[in-house]
């Protein structure tokens, strides 16, 4: 493997490994000395042409667990915004030596066309594209279901899955789709019909109009965030009507299997899709969600990065 | 590949053999440290950890109390990981209680270039500081390209740098033994 940029790049034995690997990665955070020497000498791109904190620090903070050197590079303020295309951008960082390069653009399909364009000679990460596909994300999701659900060990066969929001813009819910399904969970989508995307019939999972049929059925439960810059038009009346339909309060929270989680791919809305009730219950595990994406960045640039160049 | 050339198998230690060595092995562990209170074993994947936990128990067996048994993965401290397909991961797990101020002992099945001691070191010096680092090895076969030695030795096996060396414990390949393939290669 040399890229990820797609979740459905990775068949189950690879996303095992992935997960495997986060593992033994994980249990670095208990020690004194939260570094190795792995990756030392190798050079890590951040190219963020579209604004993100938490992804950009969790890659961050990964490559540096590992010892690579990090650039942050911000398309705010650089020469992009001056009107460098992505060519030229990809050109300069292949003439400083990267090694890898975390894209996250605003194009679906950014990270595919630097992976395949012969500008760059090192692996690409794709770090969330347009609202086409996160694979870290749904990686870190399915790692996080799989300590919770299946005692951190093996696929998550029969596990049920409910991602709840705004499908259209979301790029975490089709990576999600695609991996849990590779993973052997059963996925139920729940939205609004203006927020499913065209073709959803063809997606490998269930589609529902109904929260509250969905959630007593559910092993967890995926808050989607309400992307109030990619929605131009009018997908629902009004913001409390979403909210009344599709949030996740207390009282819809109670319907959920007593063993159920509650994820969310942050940022949150507080009191749009997740009342602060159900984002600070126990039942919440977003904060293990964000420790969890270091583990699962580290492996994915170790096993790209660690080995003999293919 | 090398199964057109004939295999020479030759068994150097026989299940009694292993099983002589590691008792030894733990009776000077314990003599060296002057009992057990401040040991830790660990084993370097795989069989470094199985042999670690039988010396474990017999050192349990002489003085009574349980000593600690982890694991230690050294592969993320290789110096060889550019020049093969990232590896997997084996488990790391460090005893409660840690290795600050204990004698700690490595275990491995085969002792050869030392490399795998040097990144053990390595790794040892993220994990915390010991008062001592000790080696016990079941199977000394020589070839050092690093200024490192074992303090205990299961047997010293002179070997040809081209003969294979292969270490069968119970717990993982069904039977103890320790042999020596020549002429063929993997």
């Amino acid at each position: 493997m040399r890229h990820l940029l797609s979740a459905a790049d990775l068949d189950r034995e690879a996303a095992l490994h992935i997960l495997d690997t986060a593992a033994e990665m994980a249990a670095l955070s208990d020690r004194s000395v939260k570094k190795l020497p792995t990756l030392r000498g190798r050079t890590v791109v951040n190219l963020f042409f579209e604004d993100s904190t938490r992804t950009r620090i969790s890659f961050e903070l990964a490559a540096k667990r590992l010892s690579a050197d990090v650039i942050n590079f911000a398309a705010k303020g650089s020469s992009v915004s001056k009107g460098e295309s992505l060519k030229d951008t990809a050109l300069t960082l292949e003439a400083m030596g990267a090694d890898a390069v975390v894209i996250r653009h605003w194009d679906s399909g950014a990270p595919h066309r630097l992976a395949h364009a012969n500008w760059i000679g090192g692996s690409v990460i794709n770090a969330g594209d347009g609202t086409h596909e996160h694979p870290t994300q749904a990686l870190l999701d399915a790692y996080t279901m799989r300590r919770h659900l299946r005692d951190g060990k093996g696929a998550l066969e029969g596990v049920r899955v409910g991602i709840v929001g705004d499908i259209l813009h979301s790029r975490v819910a089709r990576s999600n789709v695609l991996l849990l399904q590779t993973l052997g969970a059963e996925v139920t989508l729940v939205a609004p019909p203006t927020l499913l995307p065209i073709g959803i019939e063809t997606w490998p999972c269930e589609v529902s109009y109904d929260i509250d049929s969905v959630l007593p059925k559910v092993d967890a439960v995926m808050m989607l965030r309400v992307q109030q810059e990619r929605m131009q038009d009018a997908f629902f009346p009004t913001a409390r009507e979403y909210s009344r339909l599709f949030g996740l309060n207390g009282e819809r929270m109670s319907l959920l299997p007593d063993h159920a989680i509650v994820m969310h791919p942050g940022p949150m809305n507080r009191g749009m899709e997740i009342s602060a009730e159900v984002a600070d219950s126990d039942r919440a595990v977003m904060v293990e969600q964000v420790a969890n994406g270091v583990s699962v960045r580290m492996a994915v640039m170790y096993l790209l990065l660690g080995g003999a160049k293919e | 590949m090398g199964s057109a050339r004939t295999h020479d198998l030759r068994t150097v230690l026989s299940g009694d053999d292993i099983a002589r060595a590691s008792r030894r092995i733990a009776h000077e562990i314990v003599e060296k440290a002057k009992g057990a209170s401040d040991l830790v074993l660990l084993g370097i994947p795989t069989r470094g950890v199985t042999l670690a936990h039988r010396i474990g128990a017999v050192i349990s067996e002489i003085e009574g109390i349980q000593v600690p048994v982890g694991s230690l993965d050294i592969t993320l401290y290789r110096d060889d990981l550019r020049l093969h397909p990232a590896r997997a991961l084996e488990e790391t797990s460090i005893p409660e209680g840690g290795i600050d101020g204990k004698i700690v002992v490595l275990v491995d099945d085969v002792l050869f270039s030392g490399r795998t001691i040097r990144a053990a070191l390595d790794a040892l010096n993220d994990v915390g500081r010991p008062a001592a680092v000790r080696l016990a090895v079941l199977v000394d076969r020589g070839h050092r390209e690093l200024p490192i030695r074992p303090d205990y030795v299961g047997k010293n096996i002179p070997t040809a740098a081209s003969e294979q060396v292969r270490v069968r414990l119970t717990e993982i390949d069904g039977s103890d033994s320790v042999e020596i393939s020549t002429g063929g290669e993997r």
